[in-house]
């Protein structure tokens, strides 16, 4: 058995804060392999990225790290005595020596790990500079020859190109270049799918998977996708409150989980097809001529245009889309960013004017609504954001702010006197009446949301827009949030836009799916009918590029 | 680093909201606590000269030994630049003035012009600033414009132009202070117009205002309520910058004779004016002590600034490192869903 590339023994890293320290990895060993990949997972908070860090020797002033993080060096022999460096107590130069040649590292978003003012040839051949093992005349070859490896094509033109010239999953192939240009022995990838759509996840975790068998280099991947661990892991490490609950090879850990919360985990993760039996019992419920009723929303060619800057064309953002939402029916809208599906949902609320084509909303026709009638259906729709740290007002406690549609609408005088009525919103949405004083910064993320949902449902709407409302949110958080998001449904019988992209998410809730792409509607059916057989090629694309959070059958589909 | 942050206070402190007592929230107290080291002792500096200057300006009546304006006690004349003395600690001006009760009450006077101009220029620059930058529009421009055409002058010429036009030549002491105030604020208003209004943009695309606006709220309930309360939380810091410029300006009005006239208020400005000619005959005190408080008071003020504007920005302010041993308390966690399992939710 080979020497592990990277060794963690005892780790713990604390930070200091306003509020005192913060501990946030605690006694964590790890060991990787030459060739293997290591996934580490866990919720936000969980320390999984600061130990990722500190492999690099990444952290800021402010963190004080105890224990012993040991890289041996990827150039065989070369000067190094064997026993590696240890990055906790290496000085400035050994770590910049280290970094790039030893270990190099993934972002999550690419476009923000590229300096957009250099051509990225210049910045992959500035890696190579500062290690100079390559000579000068070289240096544009060499760049080229990575770009050709992650599989960009016309490598020779475009080394020439900046950043802004590549798309997302292009940039982030580039980023795997620089570390793929030093030889890098192991490469810590940091959420490196999160920011990308699901069909560019798959092709990037083909590339990682590639840099791993062919050169041998040790992968350690953080992730709270469990879709991506049993797509690239060899083993995995689960994180909880800085510390590694439980390490274990992926199909063991998947197969038999030994400890609650990694049991928790799984028990999570949404897997497409669940959502059936819900949708059939409601539509068993259902009664006769439901079918008929006028419907919530009902678009026809609807068209949104953002207008151009200076002399350039205007971006049509949604492309003549027809669609309707029955009274109490979920529809779940589903596309890759830039699709036009958050369009679609501000236009419902009135967010977005209308540029052609017709769109009805509990009756009101949006295209050309005067501010009157607009505000006159205003209370009759409710509306959950995508991120619900920015959702909420932070100077206002969190019973201000689920408060204030009652107010605004003259239901209450002012929000102490609608505290009463907040206070059942809050158990509603299973948080306790306490925290309606709290402010929305002491509250955590899927608390948060629970709240924007609460605060949605303050004037008990007809209608229900969820713009992604849990894609900012932890796996379990996910699971539970959705899983209220189901019960207030069937309790309340409010009509739903639930928009995500997410197959898996937007299959446990929704009635119907309708299928965005470039801002046309490609497909819309029945939940089960569209994901069973899919009509079209994109949605079958998209099907496919879904990784599926069982390790065998995900291999077995890869081939 | 990213999610300690998110998950921290570390990066919401400077404005988050907290459920401490209205006294410990407060602009400068709440720094105080927070500040440890070098910026320690740099806002403790500014605190110590800032609050020394406000209660000479507040007790200059009792701390002062004779009247700014007085020329004689009973029937004995002061007589002019007698060298410090046991009458007269920091001797007589030119003008056969008291230098010391000069200086106590210019403090006075710099109190007033500057609190007054710092109120006047705050109030009308955070309310145009709220407007240009949330109506947008031909307003914006506008007063942008504006703004910038007044940026685009010297300010103290500014303030002398608004000297003249404002007072029309003659100075009495409120007439001269509310001069000096208003050109003050002139000066000033841009300042506070731009940083509210880039706020305010700032703030108007956060995803609470739309959440305000789906439901229905009127563009001044969400000015009022959602906007200008999360756009003014850098202002304290402009004041106290400003507070050591409007005192220079003033200082300078005063030096270049558009100052107030030394029967109606004592003004240090006016009284280094008038010592110029001294200072080539060995008479020192009367020029060095109204320069000393001058240069006390501007010090004071931009410190206690500069040590405010390093706190209020994560990346400045230093903090005690961490020293205590990981292992020794336990871990501090944030609420974590997964652990609390309502009956409900189980069901």
């Amino acid at each position: 058995m080979t020497a592990p590339a990277v060794q963690i023994r005892d780790l713990a890293v604390t930070f200091a804060t306003d509020g005192g320290d913060v501990r946030a990895v605690e006694g964590v060993s790890l060991d990787v392999r030459p060739g293997e990949c290591l996934a580490i997972v866990g919720e936000s908070g969980s320390g999984k990225s600061v130990t990722a860090k500190t492999i690099l020797g990444l952290l800021p002033e402010t963190a004080t790290v105890r224990g012993a993080v040991v890289l041996s060096s990827a150039a065989d022999g070369a000067g190094s005595d064997g026993a590696g460096l240890d990055v906790v107590t290496a000085s400035p130069s050994q770590l910049r020596a280290a970094r790039g040649r030893d270990a190099a590292m993934v972002f999550q978003e690419p476009s923000t790990a590229l300096n957009p003012v250099y051509t990225v040839g210049w910045q992959i051949a500035e890696g190579l500079r500062a290690h100079g093992h390559v000579p000068r005349g070289e240096l544009k070859a060499a760049a080229v020859d990575v770009l050709r490896r992650v599989g960009i094509p016309d490598p020779e033109q475009r080394v020439n190109h900046y950043p802004h010239q590549f798309s997302g999953g292009q940039k982030q192939r580039i980023v795997i270049a620089m570390a793929l240009a030093l030889g890098a022995g192991v490469i810590i990838a940091d959420e490196p799918t999160t920011a990308l759509d699901v069909t560019v996840q798959a092709e990037i975790l083909d590339l990682l998977r590639r840099l791993r068998d062919e050169n041998g280099a040790a992968v350690i991947l953080i992730t709270h996708n469990m879709g991506v661990v049993a797509d690239l892991a060899d083993r995995v490490a689960v994180m909880y409150q800085g510390k590694v609950v439980e390490q274990a090879e992926v199909h063991e850990l998947f197969a038999q989980p030994r400890e609650e919360y990694t049991k928790l985990l799984l028990a999570a993760v949404p897997r497409v097809g669940e959502g059936r039996a819900r949708a059939e019992a409601r539509a068993a419920t259902r009664p006769q001529g439901w079918a008929d009723a006028t419907p919530a929303v009902d678009a026809k060619d609807l068209t949104i245009t953002y207008p151009g800057r200076f002399r350039q064309p205007d971006f049509t953002a949604v492309d003549a889309v027809s669609l309707h939402i029955l009274p109490g029916e979920v529809v779940g809208l589903v596309g890759e960013s830039g699709s036009g599906k958050t369009t679609i949902a501000r236009a419902i609320a009135g967010l977005q004017p209308v540029s052609g084509g017709s769109l009805t909303v509990l009756g009101t026709e949006m295209n050309g609504v005067s501010r009157r009638d607009l505000r006159a259906v205003r209370p009759r729709i409710g509306f959950v954001f995508q991120d619900p740290a920015t959702s909420f007002n932070p100077l206002l406690t969190i019973a201000d702010c689920v408060a204030e549609p009652l107010v605004v609408h003259g239901r209450f005088r002012s929000p102490a006197a609608a505290r009463g009525r907040v206070d059942e919103l809050l158990e509603a949405v299973q948080l306790p009446r306490a925290y309606g004083d709290r402010f929305p910064h002491e509250l955590s993320g899927g608390q948060r949301q629970r709240a924007s949902l609460a605060r949605a449902l303050a004037l008990d709407p007809e209608l229900l827009i969820a713009d992604e409302p849990t894609s900012a949110l932890d796996v379990s958080v996910q699971a539970r949030v959705l899983e209220l998001f189901a019960e207030l449904q069937r309790d309340l019988g409010f009509a739903c836009l639930f928009v995500s992209h997410d197959l898996a998410v937007v299959d446990l809730l929704a009635d119907r799916i309708a299928v965005l792409y470039h801002g046309q509607l490609v497909e819309e059916g029945p939940g089960a009918d569209l994901l069973e057989h899919p009509r079209e090629d994109y949605t079958k694309k998209l099907l496919a590029s879904l990784p599926i959070p069982d390790p065998t059958a995900q291999r077995a589909r890869r081939g | 680093m990213a999610e300690v942050l998110s998950t921290g206070p570390v990066g919401t402190a400077a404005a988050a909201p907290s459920h401490d007592p209205w006294y410990r929230r407060l602009p400068v107290v709440r720094q105080l606590r927070q500040a440890v080291g070098l910026q320690r002792g740099m806002l403790v500096a500014g605190l110590t000269l800032t609050v020394l200057f406000v209660l000479v300006a507040v007790l200059a009546p009792l701390l002062a030994p004779y009247g700014y304006s007085q020329l004689r006690s009973g029937d004995v004349v002061f007589g002019a630049q007698q060298p410090p003395s046991a009458e007269h600690w920091l001797g007589t001006t030119v003008g056969g003035y008291d230098v010391l009760s000069r200086v106590v009450y210019g403090a006075q006077t710099a109190l007033l012009v500057v609190v007054a101009g710092i109120i006047a220029s705050f109030v009308l620059g955070v309310l145009l600033g709220l407007l240009a930058g949330y109506l947008g529009g031909w307003v914006d421009r506008v007063l942008v414009l504006v703004a910038d055409a007044i940026y685009a002058f010297p300010s103290l010429l500014l303030a002398i132009l608004g000297a003249i036009v404002i007072s029309k030549g003659q100075s009495n002491l409120w007439g001269g202070i509310g001069a000096t105030a208003l050109s003050i604020t002139v000066v000033f208003i841009p300042q506070y117009l731009r940083v509210v209004r880039a706020e305010v943009l700032r703030v108007k695309g956060e995803a609470f205002v739309d959440a305000a606006r789906v439901i229905g709220t009127r563009n001044g309930r969400i000015m009022t309520r959602h906007v200008l309360r999360n756009s003014v939380r850098t202002l304290p810091l402009i004041v106290t910058l400003n507070a050591s410029e409007s005192i220079l300006t003033l200082a300078g009005l005063g030096f270049l004779g558009f100052g107030i006239e030394p029967t109606q208020a004592a003004e240090w400005g006016y009284d280094l004016q008038r010592s110029i000619a001294d200072v080539t005959s060995g008479i020192w005190w009367t020029s060095v002590f109204p320069g000393v408080a001058i240069v006390l008071v501007a010090l004071g003020v931009t410190l206690m600034g500069e040590s405010l504007n390093d706190l209020a920005d994560p990346r400045l302010r230093s903090r005690v490192r961490s020293t205590t041993s990981p292992a020794v308390e336990p871990v501090e966690a944030e609420p974590v869903e997964t652990v609390e399992t309502t009956p409900e939710a189980g069901a």
